[in-house]
């Protein structure tokens, strides 16, 4: 059978403003993908956590907030001490230029801008997921 | 003139799509002639500029007694740099104030909560304690303008807080004049910034619409928000019916707690978003007079006409600004800000062209409050009241948007309400399926966004950024550590725990804030004792 692949949308600090997590937690589901939608005011802890519990392949996060900074590092160790570091993690919203080379230096890979389209965040997830996974 | 309508409605090779329909996906028709609003009775529908049902407008003359508002919300950092750029506004020739908070102020979370890590200060202003408020309205007197704050959840805390700085500054709160948001319906639908559960949040609600109507009678206690649920991704109707529906909730929440009607209803006001489809924001703000009005003299059985007028303020929509040639959005903030202008809008927000990025930069803000006053002063829009009364399109346009929220009021109230609606998901579930539909249109091209899915440019132009580093969570962290330091720790533990009895029993809590407030308890405390007392409200993540 083949794998779907398993993507936890999640939604860090303290914003509320979820209208681009649930639309593109949609359009990946509508492309085939397993998607589980964590809510609101996750902490790193907790979407590290429903990372393992529900042996994700990919972790998106929607952070609008500029807490990035904050948020992305910590998860990034959490991920790499449970050995989950093979998960491919991207991130939608705002991103100041400035601190996008920071993010992908700690592991950060798509980093997607307002404007970007719902197919290409689909395109770039089946492309860039870890190998164990048929995207065929 | 038939020749023309012929021509006109028929389908014909080469028209650029088919069908026409707004940016809600209404279907437009080519044309709209006497026969589409045959049924409009000009006393009964409409009525002259000030008349009821205020179809029309509130007020009789329009804007040639004053025109509206023009109130830029600005908030980022430390209180002493929005101080700065409110000042810095009101010189400019801005005539409110409108003030941003940050994400911890407005979950109720003090600058020290492990949650407000990285936050603090960067999307609004970061206040925790009478001494934060003070900062904040240094130099600016409260008796001589009016503020408007964007605060839900700890909407009372915040407003406790203005309260008693005005006090310290001498001026009576009978003179105070201004608005709070404290519209937690439209977080539990829209925003999410909800921290206690639907039902003590209405009583929150309703305990600042019975404090005020005794003791600050000139205040706006509820700003029923639709601005959110646009944002959000609803059509204009389910803007429209959500908001006002929400009204309906609050006012029956008011009389339910035993106040009269035209005691509070003069006091609520709304905020819509103002959209880029053009004719649909001018219907949308004219149905909605005329439904609050009907709402409130029928259904509410209130007496006094203030109570009948539904007074509005507008923001451009944010959600339509792009990160991709940014300048464009200067044209469509100065297009969509046109629309409450014809509307008939009380007060206005301009957005700032580098907000697809980041809180706006000095100039930018500025640039947005121009926009403003070229339309006041340069277009002669303002001249004439509802330009647009009597158009077959909009008068048309403006019953379909009314029918459509009615038909949104039926079906809320075989819920048993607005508040067993957000209970069922039902609101939520109706936005989140627009906003997919809406983007779905976008990437398929039936929608153009111009600079996005077509006339895309090969390189961008970089344009100046604000960038709020973390310098601001220092300086507050460094205040509130201050602020404990110095308070009287028994005087603010008594306060805390009369508010916790107060709470937990039914006193109004809002004298019980303004005690605690002026031990300097912090925003956290307060919010911290009520979360005990009603615990946190977690919402169903639904896709």
């Amino acid at each position: 059978m083949q794998h779907k692949i398993r993507v936890v949308i999640a939604k860090p600090g303290l914003d509320g403003h979820d209208r681009g997590a649930r639309v593109i937690a949609r359009a990946l589901r509508d492309a085939g993908m397993e998607v589980i939608y964590t809510g609101l005011r996750q902490t790193p802890e907790k979407i590290v956590a429903a990372a393992l519990q529900e042996d994700a392949d990919v972790i998106g996060l929607s952070i609008l907030s500029g807490a990035h900074m904050h948020i992305c590092p910590r998860i990034m160790s959490l991920l790499e001490a449970q050995g989950l570091g093979d998960v491919l993690v991207v991130v939608g919203g705002i991103i100041p230029d400035l601190d996008i080379p920071k993010l992908n230096e700690i592991g950060v890979r798509g980093i997607f801008l307002p404007g970007t389209t719902m197919q290409h965040i689909v395109d770039y997830i089946k492309e860039h997921v870890r190998s164990r996974v048929e995207t065929s | 003139m038939k020749n023309a309508t012929q021509s006109a409605t028929s389908s014909r090779p080469g028209e650029r799509k088919q069908p026409f329909t707004t940016i809600s996906g209404r279907v437009i028709d080519p044309l709209y002639t006497a026969a589409d609003i045959a049924s409009l009775n000009y006393q009964r529908d409409l009525g002259d500029p000030g008349e009821f049902p205020y179809s029309r407008g509130i007020h009789a003359s329009g804007y040639h007694g004053k025109l509206w508002t023009m109130r830029q919300f600005a908030g980022f950092g430390t209180p002493e740099e929005t101080n700065q750029r409110s000042q810095q506004l009101l010189a400019a020739g801005g005539t409110g104030l409108s003030v941003a908070f940050d994400l911890p102020t407005l979950m109720g979370r003090d600058p020290d909560h492990p949650l407000s890590l990285g936050e603090v200060g960067k999307c609004g202003v970061s206040v925790s304690s009478l001494a934060d408020m003070e900062a904040l309205c240094k130099g600016i007197d409260l008796s001589g303008i009016t503020s408007s704050m964007t605060i839900n959840s700890p909407a009372s805390m915040i407003f406790a807080m203005y309260l008693v700085v005005a006090e310290k500054q001498g001026a009576t709160w009978e003179s105070l004049s201004g608005t709070i948001q404290n519209d937690i319906l439209k977080e539990f639908i829209a925003q999410k910034e909800f921290i206690y559960p639907p039902r003590p949040s209405m009583r929150l609600v309703t305990d600042v619409l019975a404090f005020c109507a005794a003791h600050v009678p000139k205040w706006n206690t509820i700003s029923v928000s639709g601005y959110h649920i646009r944002e959000a991704g609803s059509t204009a109707a389910q803007e429209l019916a959500f908001t006002l529906r929400d009204g309906i909730e609050y006012v029956q929440y008011g009389i339910d707690a035993g106040l009269d009607v035209d005691e509070f209803a003069p006091r609520l006001s709304f905020f819509f978003n103002a959209h880029s489809d053009f004719f649909e924001e001018i219907a949308k703000y004219r149905a909605a007079r005329r439904i609050w009005a009907h709402v409130m003299r029928d259904r509410f059985k209130a007496k006094n006409p203030r109570s009948w007028k539904l007074r509005f303020h507008a923001q451009t929509a944010g959600v339509s600004l792009t990160v991709q040639q940014p300048y464009n959005n200067v044209v469509r903030t100065a297009l969509q800000a046109l629309a409450p202008v014809l509307g008939g809008g009380q007060s206005l927000h301009t957005n700032s062209l580098d907000e697809a990025f980041a809180l706006p930069t000095a100039e930018a803000a500025t640039l947005a409050l121009r926009t403003q006053q070229i339309i006041a002063h340069e277009t002669g829009v303002t001249d004439v009241t509802d330009p647009f009364g009597g158009s077959y399109f909009v008068e048309k346009l403006t019953r379909d948007l009314e029918e459509e929220a009615l038909a949104y009021f039926d079906t809320i109230d075989r819920m048993g309400g607005m508040v067993e609606a957000i209970e069922n998901g039902y609101p939520q579930k109706e936005i989140a399926e627009s906003a997919y539909t809406y983007q779905r249109g976008v990437e398929a091209g039936d929608r153009i966004v111009v600079g996005v899915n077509a006339y895309v440019a090969d390189a961008e132009v970089p344009i100046p950024l604000l960038y709020i580093d973390h310098s601001a969570a220092e300086t507050q962290l460094a205040r509130l550590a201050n602020v404990k330091a110095t308070r009287d720790d028994t005087a603010v533990r008594q306060s805390l725990d009369r508010l916790k009895a107060g709470a937990a029993g039914d006193a109004n809590t809002m004298p019980l804030l303004l005690d605690a407030v002026r031990a300097y308890a912090t925003l956290g405390e307060m919010c911290d004792v009520l979360r005990e007392v009603w615990g946190e409200y977690e919402e169903i993540p639904v896709i």
